[in-house]
Protein backbone atom coordinates (compact mmCIF):
# COMPACT_ATOMS: atom_id res chain seq x y z
CA UNK A 1 0.00 0.00 0.00
CA UNK A 2 0.79 3.47 -0.33
CA UNK A 3 1.17 2.72 -3.67
CA UNK A 4 1.75 6.10 -5.62
CA UNK A 5 0.52 4.86 -8.69
CA UNK A 6 -3.04 4.54 -7.17
CA UNK A 7 -2.83 8.31 -6.13
CA UNK A 8 -1.72 9.38 -9.56
CA UNK A 9 -5.02 6.94 -11.30
CA UNK A 10 -7.78 8.76 -8.06
CA UNK A 11 -6.69 12.08 -9.95
CA UNK A 12 -6.68 11.20 -12.90
CA UNK A 13 -10.28 9.60 -12.15
CA UNK A 14 -11.04 13.23 -10.62
CA UNK A 15 -9.49 14.69 -13.72
CA UNK A 16 -6.49 16.31 -12.41
CA UNK A 17 -3.00 16.92 -13.65
CA UNK A 18 -1.11 14.73 -10.86
CA UNK A 19 3.27 14.74 -11.55
CA UNK A 20 5.87 12.39 -9.28
CA UNK A 21 8.40 14.80 -9.09
CA UNK A 22 11.60 15.71 -6.88
CA UNK A 23 12.20 18.93 -8.32
CA UNK A 24 12.03 22.27 -6.46
CA UNK A 25 11.25 24.54 -9.19
CA UNK A 26 7.71 21.89 -9.87
CA UNK A 27 7.21 22.27 -6.35
CA UNK A 28 7.39 26.17 -6.54
CA UNK A 29 5.05 25.83 -9.46
CA UNK A 30 2.16 24.04 -8.66
CA UNK A 31 -0.77 24.45 -7.64
CA UNK A 32 -1.03 21.71 -4.72
CA UNK A 33 1.75 19.56 -2.88
CA UNK A 34 0.15 16.21 -2.61
CA UNK A 35 2.92 13.71 0.02
CA UNK A 36 2.12 10.54 -0.09
CA UNK A 37 4.67 7.77 2.21
CA UNK A 38 6.40 4.64 1.86
CA UNK A 39 8.04 3.16 4.41
CA UNK A 40 9.61 3.99 7.89
CA UNK A 41 9.68 7.13 8.67
CA UNK A 42 13.17 7.82 9.42
CA UNK A 43 14.06 6.74 6.08
CA UNK A 44 10.98 9.16 4.50
CA UNK A 45 12.62 12.30 6.52
CA UNK A 46 16.53 10.90 5.13
CA UNK A 47 15.66 10.79 1.50
CA UNK A 48 13.68 14.38 2.37
CA UNK A 49 16.53 15.86 3.35
CA UNK A 50 19.22 13.83 1.20
CA UNK A 51 17.24 15.92 -2.08
CA UNK A 52 17.15 18.54 0.02
CA UNK A 53 13.88 18.58 0.05
CA UNK A 54 12.55 19.98 3.30
CA UNK A 55 13.48 23.05 3.15
CA UNK A 56 11.58 23.43 -0.34
CA UNK A 57 8.80 21.91 1.11
CA UNK A 58 8.52 24.14 4.28
CA UNK A 59 9.37 27.27 2.07
CA UNK A 60 6.42 26.58 -0.21
CA UNK A 61 3.63 25.51 2.36
CA UNK A 62 4.97 27.51 5.46
CA UNK A 63 5.41 30.80 4.21
CA UNK A 64 4.00 30.54 0.68
CA UNK A 65 0.99 29.03 2.04
CA UNK A 66 0.39 26.58 -0.79
CA UNK A 67 -2.17 23.92 -0.02
CA UNK A 68 -0.88 20.49 1.32
CA UNK A 69 -2.07 17.26 1.16
CA UNK A 70 -0.19 14.30 3.32
CA UNK A 71 -1.11 10.89 3.22
CA UNK A 72 -0.26 8.38 5.67
CA UNK A 73 3.32 9.10 6.20
CA UNK A 74 2.69 12.46 4.48
CA UNK A 75 0.49 12.96 7.83
CA UNK A 76 3.10 11.68 10.36
CA UNK A 77 5.95 13.70 9.12
CA UNK A 78 3.99 16.75 10.08
CA UNK A 79 4.80 15.88 13.76
CA UNK A 80 7.64 17.21 15.64
CA UNK A 81 9.22 13.91 16.25
CA UNK A 82 8.48 10.23 15.88
CA UNK A 83 9.26 7.08 17.85
CA UNK A 84 9.55 4.78 15.03
CA UNK A 85 12.26 2.51 15.36
CA UNK A 86 14.00 5.39 17.71
CA UNK A 87 13.70 8.80 18.02
CA UNK A 88 13.53 10.84 14.88
CA UNK A 89 12.67 14.59 13.68
CA UNK A 90 9.51 15.43 11.84
CA UNK A 91 8.49 18.89 9.93
CA UNK A 92 7.25 20.15 12.92
CA UNK A 93 4.43 21.51 11.44
CA UNK A 94 2.16 21.32 14.14
CA UNK A 95 2.41 20.06 18.13
CA UNK A 96 2.25 16.08 18.01
CA UNK A 97 4.46 13.05 18.53
CA UNK A 98 3.52 9.74 16.38
CA UNK A 99 3.96 6.74 18.01
CA UNK A 100 2.89 2.76 17.92
CA UNK A 101 -0.44 2.13 18.37
CA UNK A 102 -0.94 -0.14 21.38
CA UNK A 103 -4.19 -2.13 21.70
CA UNK A 104 -5.79 -2.68 25.01
CA UNK A 105 -6.94 -5.34 23.37
CA UNK A 106 -4.35 -8.10 22.36
CA UNK A 107 -6.25 -10.07 19.97
CA UNK A 108 -6.13 -6.74 17.59
CA UNK A 109 -3.13 -6.90 15.30
CA UNK A 110 -0.66 -4.15 14.42
CA UNK A 111 -0.33 -3.30 11.68
CA UNK A 112 -3.57 -1.98 11.89
CA UNK A 113 -4.94 -3.16 8.67
CA UNK A 114 -8.22 -2.80 6.76
CA UNK A 115 -11.41 -0.98 6.45
CA UNK A 116 -12.13 0.59 9.68
CA UNK A 117 -15.43 3.54 10.54
CA UNK A 118 -14.47 6.75 11.25
CA UNK A 119 -16.43 9.43 13.26
CA UNK A 120 -16.36 13.14 11.86
CA UNK A 121 -15.34 15.86 14.21
CA UNK A 122 -15.73 18.58 11.94
CA UNK A 123 -17.95 18.20 8.70
CA UNK A 124 -16.25 20.37 6.32
CA UNK A 125 -12.84 20.77 4.32
CA UNK A 126 -11.74 17.15 3.01
CA UNK A 127 -14.68 15.71 4.62
CA UNK A 128 -17.81 17.75 3.14
CA UNK A 129 -20.63 15.90 2.31
CA UNK A 130 -19.20 12.38 3.63
CA UNK A 131 -21.56 10.61 6.51
CA UNK A 132 -20.32 7.82 8.93
CA UNK A 133 -17.58 6.95 6.25
CA UNK A 134 -15.16 3.61 6.14
CA UNK A 135 -11.50 4.37 5.42
CA UNK A 136 -9.06 1.86 4.60
CA UNK A 137 -6.24 2.30 6.86
CA UNK A 138 -3.26 0.33 6.97
CA UNK A 139 0.03 1.58 9.22
CA UNK A 140 1.83 0.97 12.56
CA UNK A 141 1.98 4.34 13.90
CA UNK A 142 -0.32 7.41 14.88
CA UNK A 143 0.40 10.87 15.05
CA UNK A 144 -1.04 12.01 18.59
CA UNK A 145 -2.05 15.60 18.74
CA UNK A 146 -0.69 17.64 21.54
CA UNK A 147 -3.77 18.41 23.67
CA UNK A 148 -2.97 22.44 23.29
CA UNK A 149 -3.43 22.13 19.26
CA UNK A 150 -6.38 18.87 19.09
CA UNK A 151 -8.54 21.32 17.42
CA UNK A 152 -6.91 20.42 13.81
CA UNK A 153 -8.23 17.14 14.16
CA UNK A 154 -11.17 16.52 12.25
CA UNK A 155 -11.99 12.83 12.42
CA UNK A 156 -10.91 10.36 15.02
CA UNK A 157 -11.05 6.31 13.99
CA UNK A 158 -11.10 4.28 17.39
CA UNK A 159 -8.69 1.14 16.89
CA UNK A 160 -8.95 -1.06 20.61
CA UNK A 161 -8.76 2.08 22.30
CA UNK A 162 -6.22 4.20 20.66
CA UNK A 163 -7.92 7.44 19.43
CA UNK A 164 -5.71 7.54 16.25
CA UNK A 165 -5.88 11.00 14.54
CA UNK A 166 -7.87 10.16 10.85
CA UNK A 167 -7.80 13.21 9.26
CA UNK A 168 -7.00 16.55 10.46
CA UNK A 169 -6.59 20.28 8.68
CA UNK A 170 -4.45 23.38 9.86
CA UNK A 171 -5.03 26.16 7.47
CA UNK A 172 -3.29 25.13 3.86
CA UNK A 173 -1.94 21.63 5.70
CA UNK A 174 -4.25 18.70 4.96
CA UNK A 175 -3.95 15.17 6.10
CA UNK A 176 -5.35 12.11 5.97
CA UNK A 177 -3.56 8.94 7.27
CA UNK A 178 -5.74 6.29 5.68
CA UNK A 179 -5.71 5.33 2.16
CA UNK A 180 -8.09 7.88 -0.17
CA UNK A 181 -6.88 6.62 -2.95
CA UNK A 182 -7.92 2.81 -2.06
CA UNK A 183 -11.63 3.89 -0.10
CA UNK A 184 -13.41 3.48 -2.66
CA UNK A 185 -16.17 6.41 -3.00
CA UNK A 186 -15.27 8.14 0.41
CA UNK A 187 -11.70 8.27 -1.02
CA UNK A 188 -12.92 9.36 -4.30
CA UNK A 189 -14.92 12.20 -2.50
CA UNK A 190 -12.63 13.14 -0.09
CA UNK A 191 -10.02 13.64 -2.49
CA UNK A 192 -12.67 15.47 -4.72
CA UNK A 193 -13.26 18.12 -1.47
CA UNK A 194 -9.58 18.66 -1.52
CA UNK A 195 -9.50 20.13 -4.77
CA UNK A 196 -12.78 21.87 -4.78
CA UNK A 197 -11.67 23.79 -0.73
CA UNK A 198 -8.20 24.92 -1.95
CA UNK A 199 -10.49 26.36 -4.98
CA UNK A 200 -12.74 28.08 -2.51
CA UNK B 1 -13.67 -2.15 14.81
CA UNK B 2 -12.19 -3.37 11.43
CA UNK B 3 -14.39 -4.51 9.07
CA UNK B 4 -15.26 -8.13 7.90
CA UNK B 5 -13.92 -8.24 4.12
CA UNK B 6 -16.07 -9.43 0.96
CA UNK B 7 -13.46 -10.40 -2.06
CA UNK B 8 -14.44 -11.58 -5.21
CA UNK B 9 -12.16 -13.23 -7.14
CA UNK B 10 -11.51 -12.83 -10.86
CA UNK B 11 -9.69 -15.77 -12.15
CA UNK B 12 -7.88 -15.44 -15.63
CA UNK B 13 -6.63 -17.83 -18.46
CA UNK B 14 -5.03 -16.90 -20.78
CA UNK B 15 -6.33 -13.17 -21.13
CA UNK B 16 -10.40 -14.25 -20.42
CA UNK B 17 -11.91 -14.58 -17.43
CA UNK B 18 -13.10 -18.35 -16.72
CA UNK B 19 -15.45 -20.30 -14.50
CA UNK B 20 -12.91 -22.51 -12.28
CA UNK B 21 -14.77 -25.97 -11.30
CA UNK B 22 -12.23 -28.20 -8.95
CA UNK B 23 -9.52 -25.91 -10.81
CA UNK B 24 -10.31 -27.32 -14.27
CA UNK B 25 -10.94 -23.86 -16.33
CA UNK B 26 -14.27 -23.90 -18.20
CA UNK B 27 -16.54 -21.40 -19.11
CA UNK B 28 -15.30 -17.91 -20.68
CA UNK B 29 -17.31 -15.64 -18.75
CA UNK B 30 -15.75 -12.32 -20.00
CA UNK B 31 -12.92 -9.91 -20.28
CA UNK B 32 -11.51 -9.01 -16.84
CA UNK B 33 -11.94 -4.81 -17.14
CA UNK B 34 -15.80 -5.61 -17.31
CA UNK B 35 -15.50 -7.85 -14.84
CA UNK B 36 -13.69 -5.58 -12.05
CA UNK B 37 -15.75 -2.27 -13.42
CA UNK B 38 -19.03 -3.92 -12.29
CA UNK B 39 -17.64 -5.02 -8.76
CA UNK B 40 -15.89 -1.88 -7.98
CA UNK B 41 -19.14 0.24 -8.48
CA UNK B 42 -21.01 -1.79 -5.42
CA UNK B 43 -19.19 -2.43 -1.67
CA UNK B 44 -16.65 -5.09 -2.58
CA UNK B 45 -13.84 -4.42 -0.33
CA UNK B 46 -10.94 -5.95 -2.34
CA UNK B 47 -10.37 -7.64 -5.41
CA UNK B 48 -8.06 -10.57 -5.85
CA UNK B 49 -7.39 -11.22 -9.50
CA UNK B 50 -5.31 -14.63 -10.28
CA UNK B 51 -3.64 -15.75 -13.71
CA UNK B 52 -4.21 -19.10 -14.32
CA UNK B 53 -2.86 -19.78 -17.54
CA UNK B 54 -0.13 -22.31 -18.64
CA UNK B 55 1.26 -20.78 -21.60
CA UNK B 56 3.57 -18.02 -20.48
CA UNK B 57 2.57 -16.10 -24.19
CA UNK B 58 -0.20 -14.66 -22.01
CA UNK B 59 1.65 -13.14 -19.06
CA UNK B 60 2.32 -9.79 -20.74
CA UNK B 61 -1.72 -9.85 -21.52
CA UNK B 62 -1.91 -10.23 -18.20
CA UNK B 63 -0.05 -7.08 -17.04
CA UNK B 64 -1.70 -5.51 -19.41
CA UNK B 65 -4.60 -6.32 -17.34
CA UNK B 66 -3.68 -5.71 -14.07
CA UNK B 67 -2.31 -2.05 -15.08
CA UNK B 68 -5.68 -1.42 -17.00
CA UNK B 69 -7.27 -2.93 -13.44
CA UNK B 70 -5.47 -0.63 -11.19
CA UNK B 71 -6.57 2.65 -13.08
CA UNK B 72 -9.99 1.85 -12.50
CA UNK B 73 -10.18 0.01 -8.76
CA UNK B 74 -10.46 1.88 -6.24
CA UNK B 75 -9.79 -0.43 -3.57
CA UNK B 76 -6.81 -2.65 -2.57
CA UNK B 77 -5.79 -4.92 -5.24
CA UNK B 78 -4.28 -8.48 -4.73
CA UNK B 79 -2.67 -10.16 -8.23
CA UNK B 80 -1.25 -13.56 -8.19
CA UNK B 81 -0.81 -16.70 -10.31
CA UNK B 82 2.95 -18.19 -11.14
CA UNK B 83 4.81 -15.42 -9.19
CA UNK B 84 8.28 -16.87 -8.79
CA UNK B 85 10.92 -13.65 -8.11
CA UNK B 86 11.04 -10.33 -6.55
CA UNK B 87 11.27 -8.98 -10.09
CA UNK B 88 7.82 -9.51 -10.77
CA UNK B 89 6.70 -8.21 -7.65
CA UNK B 90 7.91 -5.15 -8.13
CA UNK B 91 6.50 -5.08 -11.39
CA UNK B 92 2.92 -5.95 -10.55
CA UNK B 93 3.31 -3.07 -7.94
CA UNK B 94 4.23 -0.14 -10.18
CA UNK B 95 1.92 -1.88 -12.36
CA UNK B 96 -0.53 -0.94 -9.50
CA UNK B 97 -1.28 -3.65 -7.53
CA UNK B 98 -1.64 -3.47 -3.88
CA UNK B 99 -0.44 -6.75 -3.01
CA UNK B 100 0.75 -10.03 -3.97
CA UNK B 101 -0.43 -13.44 -3.83
CA UNK B 102 2.26 -16.43 -4.17
CA UNK B 103 1.63 -20.25 -4.09
CA UNK B 104 3.68 -22.74 -5.71
CA UNK B 105 6.67 -20.95 -5.60
CA UNK B 106 6.82 -20.43 -1.59
CA UNK B 107 6.49 -24.20 -1.72
CA UNK B 108 9.11 -24.55 -3.63
CA UNK B 109 11.49 -21.90 -2.39
CA UNK B 110 10.68 -21.16 1.07
CA UNK B 111 12.84 -18.45 1.63
CA UNK B 112 10.93 -16.33 -1.14
CA UNK B 113 8.34 -15.18 1.38
CA UNK B 114 10.79 -14.31 3.89
CA UNK B 115 12.83 -12.25 1.25
CA UNK B 116 9.70 -10.33 -0.45
CA UNK B 117 7.85 -9.50 2.94
CA UNK B 118 11.00 -8.00 4.14
CA UNK B 119 11.56 -6.20 0.87
CA UNK B 120 7.60 -5.29 0.45
CA UNK B 121 6.39 -5.74 3.78
CA UNK B 122 4.27 -8.77 5.27
CA UNK B 123 1.64 -6.44 4.42
CA UNK B 124 1.78 -7.08 0.40
CA UNK B 125 2.62 -10.64 0.47
CA UNK B 126 -0.37 -13.23 0.51
CA UNK B 127 0.50 -16.95 0.59
CA UNK B 128 -2.29 -18.73 -1.35
CA UNK B 129 -2.95 -22.73 -0.05
CA UNK B 130 -4.56 -24.93 -2.07
CA UNK B 131 -5.85 -28.10 0.14
CA UNK B 132 -7.13 -31.19 -1.24
CA UNK B 133 -8.86 -33.63 1.06
CA UNK B 134 -7.25 -37.38 0.32
CA UNK B 135 -9.36 -40.59 -0.06
CA UNK B 136 -8.11 -41.56 3.34
CA UNK B 137 -9.86 -37.95 4.73
CA UNK B 138 -6.62 -36.39 5.17
CA UNK B 139 -5.89 -32.88 4.47
CA UNK B 140 -3.09 -31.90 2.00
CA UNK B 141 -0.87 -28.54 0.41
CA UNK B 142 -1.19 -28.97 -3.35
CA UNK B 143 0.95 -26.99 -5.72
CA UNK B 144 0.84 -25.58 -9.25
CA UNK B 145 -3.12 -25.19 -9.91
CA UNK B 146 -3.52 -28.57 -7.60
CA UNK B 147 -1.45 -30.64 -9.88
CA UNK B 148 0.85 -31.65 -7.67
CA UNK B 149 1.00 -33.02 -4.31
CA UNK B 150 3.14 -31.60 -1.04
CA UNK B 151 3.01 -33.56 1.47
CA UNK B 152 2.55 -31.23 3.94
CA UNK B 153 -0.69 -30.97 6.08
CA UNK B 154 -2.25 -27.46 5.60
CA UNK B 155 -2.01 -26.78 9.23
CA UNK B 156 1.77 -27.09 9.44
CA UNK B 157 2.48 -25.15 6.31
CA UNK B 158 0.29 -22.57 7.24
CA UNK B 159 2.06 -21.80 10.88
CA UNK B 160 5.76 -21.95 8.99
CA UNK B 161 4.38 -19.38 6.20
CA UNK B 162 3.03 -16.86 8.98
CA UNK B 163 6.66 -17.56 10.63
CA UNK B 164 8.55 -16.67 7.23
CA UNK B 165 6.71 -13.92 7.47
CA UNK B 166 3.30 -13.68 5.02
CA UNK B 167 0.95 -11.04 5.84
CA UNK B 168 -2.18 -13.11 4.93
CA UNK B 169 -3.38 -16.70 3.97
CA UNK B 170 -6.00 -16.96 0.96
CA UNK B 171 -6.83 -20.65 1.66
CA UNK B 172 -8.60 -22.56 -1.33
CA UNK B 173 -10.46 -25.80 -1.17
CA UNK B 174 -9.70 -27.43 -4.74
CA UNK B 175 -12.46 -30.24 -3.46
CA UNK B 176 -15.16 -27.45 -3.05
CA UNK B 177 -14.09 -24.67 -5.55
CA UNK B 178 -17.19 -24.46 -8.13
CA UNK B 179 -19.59 -26.76 -6.96
CA UNK B 180 -21.27 -23.93 -4.92
CA UNK B 181 -22.18 -26.20 -1.54
CA UNK B 182 -20.37 -23.46 0.57
CA UNK B 183 -16.24 -23.65 2.09
CA UNK B 184 -15.08 -26.45 3.67
CA UNK B 185 -15.51 -24.82 6.93
CA UNK B 186 -13.78 -27.66 8.90
CA UNK B 187 -10.65 -26.70 7.09
CA UNK B 188 -11.19 -23.15 6.97
CA UNK B 189 -11.57 -23.07 11.12
CA UNK B 190 -8.85 -25.01 11.43
CA UNK B 191 -6.43 -23.12 9.66
CA UNK B 192 -7.95 -19.66 11.15
CA UNK B 193 -7.64 -20.72 14.18
CA UNK B 194 -3.80 -21.91 13.86
CA UNK B 195 -2.29 -18.70 13.36
CA UNK B 196 -2.42 -14.68 14.04
CA UNK B 197 -2.52 -13.62 10.53
CA UNK B 198 -5.76 -13.27 8.51
CA UNK B 199 -7.38 -15.92 6.57
CA UNK B 200 -9.50 -15.43 3.14
CA UNK B 201 -11.91 -18.69 2.70
CA UNK B 202 -12.45 -19.30 -1.06
CA UNK B 203 -13.78 -22.16 -2.82
CA UNK B 204 -17.84 -23.55 -3.12
CA UNK B 205 -19.88 -20.33 -2.44
CA UNK B 206 -23.18 -21.39 -4.06
CA UNK B 207 -25.52 -18.83 -1.86
CA UNK B 208 -25.26 -15.79 0.55
CA UNK B 209 -25.28 -17.99 3.59
CA UNK B 210 -22.27 -20.06 2.87
CA UNK B 211 -20.41 -15.96 3.25
CA UNK B 212 -22.19 -15.83 6.50
CA UNK B 213 -21.07 -19.16 7.34
CA UNK B 214 -17.35 -18.96 6.33
CA UNK B 215 -17.10 -16.14 9.18
CA UNK B 216 -19.10 -17.16 11.66
CA UNK B 217 -18.13 -21.11 11.70
CA UNK B 218 -15.00 -21.18 10.08
CA UNK B 219 -13.77 -18.35 11.62
CA UNK B 220 -12.11 -16.70 8.46
CA UNK B 221 -11.64 -13.20 8.65
CA UNK B 222 -12.52 -12.44 4.94
CA UNK B 223 -14.72 -13.82 2.54
CA UNK B 224 -13.84 -14.35 -0.95
CA UNK B 225 -15.95 -16.22 -4.30
CA UNK B 226 -16.18 -16.14 -8.41
CA UNK B 227 -18.52 -17.99 -10.62
CA UNK B 228 -21.58 -16.97 -8.14
CA UNK B 229 -20.73 -13.16 -8.40
CA UNK B 230 -20.50 -13.64 -12.39
CA UNK B 231 -23.80 -15.70 -12.64
CA UNK B 232 -25.88 -13.54 -9.93
CA UNK B 233 -27.51 -10.24 -10.84
CA UNK B 234 -26.65 -7.14 -8.81
CA UNK B 235 -24.97 -9.96 -6.67
CA UNK B 236 -22.29 -7.93 -4.56
CA UNK B 237 -24.53 -6.02 -3.51
CA UNK B 238 -27.40 -8.23 -2.35
CA UNK B 239 -24.01 -10.46 -0.71
CA UNK B 240 -23.39 -7.54 1.17
CA UNK B 241 -27.22 -7.02 2.21
CA UNK B 242 -27.35 -10.72 3.17
CA UNK B 243 -24.22 -10.07 5.15
CA UNK B 244 -25.51 -6.99 7.05
CA UNK B 245 -28.46 -8.73 8.12
CA UNK B 246 -26.99 -11.44 9.43
CA UNK B 247 -25.68 -9.45 11.75
CA UNK B 248 -21.98 -9.41 10.23
CA UNK B 249 -19.50 -5.73 10.53
CA UNK B 250 -19.15 -5.42 7.17
CA UNK B 251 -19.06 -1.99 4.98
CA UNK B 252 -22.54 -1.08 3.77
CA UNK B 253 -23.60 -1.74 0.54
CA UNK B 254 -23.73 1.02 -1.77
CA UNK B 255 -23.15 1.71 -5.38
CA UNK B 256 -21.37 4.56 -6.90
CA UNK B 257 -20.96 5.09 -10.40
CA UNK B 258 -17.37 4.94 -11.14
CA UNK B 259 -16.73 7.03 -14.78
CA UNK B 260 -14.56 5.13 -16.68
CA UNK B 261 -11.07 6.69 -16.83
CA UNK B 262 -11.09 7.56 -20.44
CA UNK B 263 -13.48 10.44 -19.98
CA UNK B 264 -12.97 11.77 -16.68
CA UNK B 265 -16.32 12.88 -15.70
CA UNK B 266 -15.92 13.03 -11.94
CA UNK B 267 -19.43 14.63 -10.84
CA UNK B 268 -21.08 11.21 -11.75
CA UNK B 269 -19.59 9.71 -8.71
CA UNK B 270 -21.92 11.74 -6.21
Amino acid sequence: MGNVRSILNAFDLLGEQVEITDSPAKLSSAEAIILPGVGAFSDGMKNLRQKDLIKVLKREVIDKKKPYLGICLGLEFLAEKSFEGGEHEGFGWLKGTVMRIKPSDLSLKIPHMGWNDTMILKNAGLLKDIKNPTFYFLHSYYLKVDDTERDIITSVCNYGGTSITATLQKDNIYAVQFHPEKSQSDGIKLLKNFIEDIRK
Amino acid sequence: MLKHRLIPNVIVNNGSVVQSINFKHTNIIGNAITAVDFFNSWAVDEIIVLDVSRHTDYRTKFHKIVEGLSKRCFIPLTVGGWIKDVKEIQQFLTEGADKVSINTEAVNNPDFIAESSKIFGSQCIVVSIDVRKSISNQYEVFIDRGRKSTGFHPIEWVKKVQELGAGEILLTSIDNDGTGKGYDLELVRQVAESVSIPVISFGGVGEWQHLVDGIKIGKADAVSAANIFHYTEHSTYNAKEYMVKAGLNVRMPTFYRLPTPRKPKYNEIY
